[in-house]
């Protein structure tokens, strides 16, 4: 079934009609009334009239995930504060958050486009979502939220954590449709079988789920493990929050991309030219429906592929293929965006450590693992293994405070760490390997 | 009066010690005492050789991260009792040891006890004002 099939089933070229018609009237919008718009397109000699199809987008300038941290908290957005009725934020702490705000309308829009998320992935207003995404801040489940709400179906807003309890709930109430990281899925699986409890034998059907790359390894893995046909969504919050992207259940090949709210582009991240489909790149979004807070050609640093083909669900949408990778260097751990740049200043602070250092991440059962190696040298080196214990441990508090995420610190002589002609190799990722 | 050690990061994995004992042994460097602590994850090697300076030199061309830390050797005979009394005098002053080894010399019967002391200089005076043998550095060096 389809949501909204006058939309999602569109011939390309009305499609693209529709795309033209709010890409223009989008410029006219950032052009008046966010002046680091208005400031971009000026450097490039460009008035909001002179785009005249769809194909003029690549002259629009790129906007980047910076750009949103320089304009902290509130200065990209397009609309005065009356006009806000939601903020969500990224998880940073350092000074590196992103703000976004939502008008009604934009509220309403996610909604909707959640809601087709969730009947593209084979739920409809019969069902009952469990959301084991977190409510707050974070656009994972407050977006799943609305969206269930607004496909009529009964929604169990459970959030993360307890999960013993969320077993309990999915047995009790009977939940068809789940929606969290695909990790948690896992170990819901695990602490249901520590309960005695199959969740294959439960009604729960369907699982939707993102916030953290995985494999179609894993997605098979919890198939077979929960009984449930798995499905990948995607979005940012910098965009909207989930629901920007979102597999079929009739072909789970590649994610349908509501394309009559986002341009998408594929670009070749290294010179930002235009890659036709195909072709691997840097995915590229403008938001064509957001008043809160619209973004022209939005880098989102996912590298993917995109697919026009004829899809057999019916939808027109193209699709991209799973996120393969990033064309920066940040790394999701547990769902929390990790840049090794954060990292290094916090061992920098620690009194004088080197600045040499490797992020080596693993994935141990179901759980992501982050070890960072941090070289010892002689201004910190002690006789005594407690003080180096102790620098160990401070480094690892203050990862955690700052960014969220427990790391295991590991002390290593110098030279430990490969160097490399060039670029460090500041990662090591074993999660996609064995 | 002090003595002093060689201390060395060592991280856990195969054959590091043994980086360590062939660096010295063509440097023609004597071990005279060792004690090594460990984690999991590294571990600190502490020496007393013959030649600090040569050891310290070619550990550090071979990219250890090296220290020197002053330590007080301390004679006592081999008998029952002999560290218990010293400790219990160090207990008196409140001198905290934070970490001590030990080993017995091949001439005569005694033994030669390695300390690290919270307070080294305090120790020292401890340990002369009850009247115990004291092994200076270059002593120790060239047994």
């Amino acid at each position: 079934m389809i949501f909204d099939v006058d939309m999602e089933t569109l011939p390309r070229e009305e499609l693209e009609k529709i795309q033209l018609k709010r890409l223009k009237a989008l410029c006219e919008r950032v052009y008046n009334n966010v002046p680091f718009y208005k400031k971009r397109f000026d450097e490039k000699g460009l008035k909001p009239g002179d785009i005249t199809s769809l194909s003029d987008v690549k002259h629009l300038p790129f906007t980047e995930k910076q750009d949103l941290r320089n304009h902290y908290p509130f200065g990209m957005f397009a609309v005065s504060r009356d006009n806000i009725v939601r903020i969500h934020s990224s998880s940073g702490t350092t000074g590196k958050a992103t703000v976004v705000g939502y008008t009604k309308r934009d509220i309403e829009n996610w909604g909707q486009l959640m809601a087709r998320s969730f009947m593209a992935a084979g739920a409809s207003a019969k069902d009952m979502i469990h959301n084991a995404y977190g409510y707050g801040l974070f656009t994972g489940g407050l977006g799943a939220h609305y969206g269930s709400e607004a496909l009529g179906a009964a929604t169990v807003p459970v959030s993360g954590g307890a999960t013993r309890r969320q077993v309990m709930l999915l047995k009790d109430f009977g939940s068809t449709v789940i929606c969290c990281t695909p990790s948690y899925a896992l170990f819901l699986d695990e602490t249901a079988r520590e309960m005695g409890i199959d969740i294959k034998e439960l009604p729960l059907k369907v699982g939707i789920f993102g916030a953290e790359p995985w494999t179609d390894e894993m997605r098979r893995d919890i198939e077979k493990r929960l009984g449930i046909t798995a499905i990948d969504i995607y979005g940012l919050s910098e965009i909207m929050g989930p629901g920007v992207g979102i597999e079929c259940h009739e072909a789970q090949d590649g994610l349908h991309l509501m394309e009559d709210h986002f341009l998408c582009e594929v670009i070749d991240p290294e010179s930002g030219e235009p890659l036709p489909p195909g072709e691997t790149g840097e995915l590229v979004i403008t938001t064509l429906t957001k008043e809160a807070i619209p973004l022209i050609r939005y880098r989102t640093r996912d590298l993917t592929t995109l697919n026009t083909a004829p899809c057999k669900c019916g939808r027109t949408l193209a699709r991209m293929q799973r996120v393969t990778g990033r064309s920066d260097d940040m790394l999701i751990i547990r769902g929390v965006n990790v840049f090794p740049s954060q990292i290094e200043s916090i061992i920098i602070e620690t009194e004088g450590l080197t600045p040499h250092y490797q992020l080596l991440v693993e994935r141990h059962g179901n759980m992501d693992t982050l070890t960072v190696n941090v070289e010892v040298n002689e201004s910190v080196f002690s006789d005594e293994i407690k003080n180096l214990q102790r620098l160990e441990s401070k480094v690892q508090k203050n990862i955690k405070e700052f960014l969220g995420v427990t790391a295991k610190v590991k002390l290593v002589e110098p030279k430990g760490i490969e160097r490399s002609v060039g670029k460090a190799k500041r990662i090591v990722d074993l999660r996609n390997e064995s | 009066m002090k003595v002093d050690q060689l201390s060395i990061f060592l991280e856990n994995r195969a054959g590091r010690l043994a980086e360590v004992t062939k660096i010295l042994d063509e440097s023609g460097v004597n071990i005279r005492a060792l004690s090594l602590a460990d984690t999991s994850d590294f571990g600190i090697l502490r020496l007393i050789v013959s030649d600090f300076e040569t050891a310290k030199t070619k550990l550090k061309e071979n990219g250890f991260t090296v220290g020197r830390t002053s330590v007080v050797a301390v004679e006592v005979s081999d008998k029952p009792g002999g560290l218990h009394n010293i400790l219990s005098m160090l207990q008196n002053e409140d001198i905290n040891v934070e970490y001590m080894y030990a080993f017995v010399q091949q001439s005569g019967n005694s033994a030669v006890l390695i300390f690290r002391f919270d307070r080294t200089d305090q120790g020292i005076e401890v340990l002369q004002k009850n009247g115990l043998t004291i092994i200076p550095g270059e002593k120790l060096y060239a047994l």
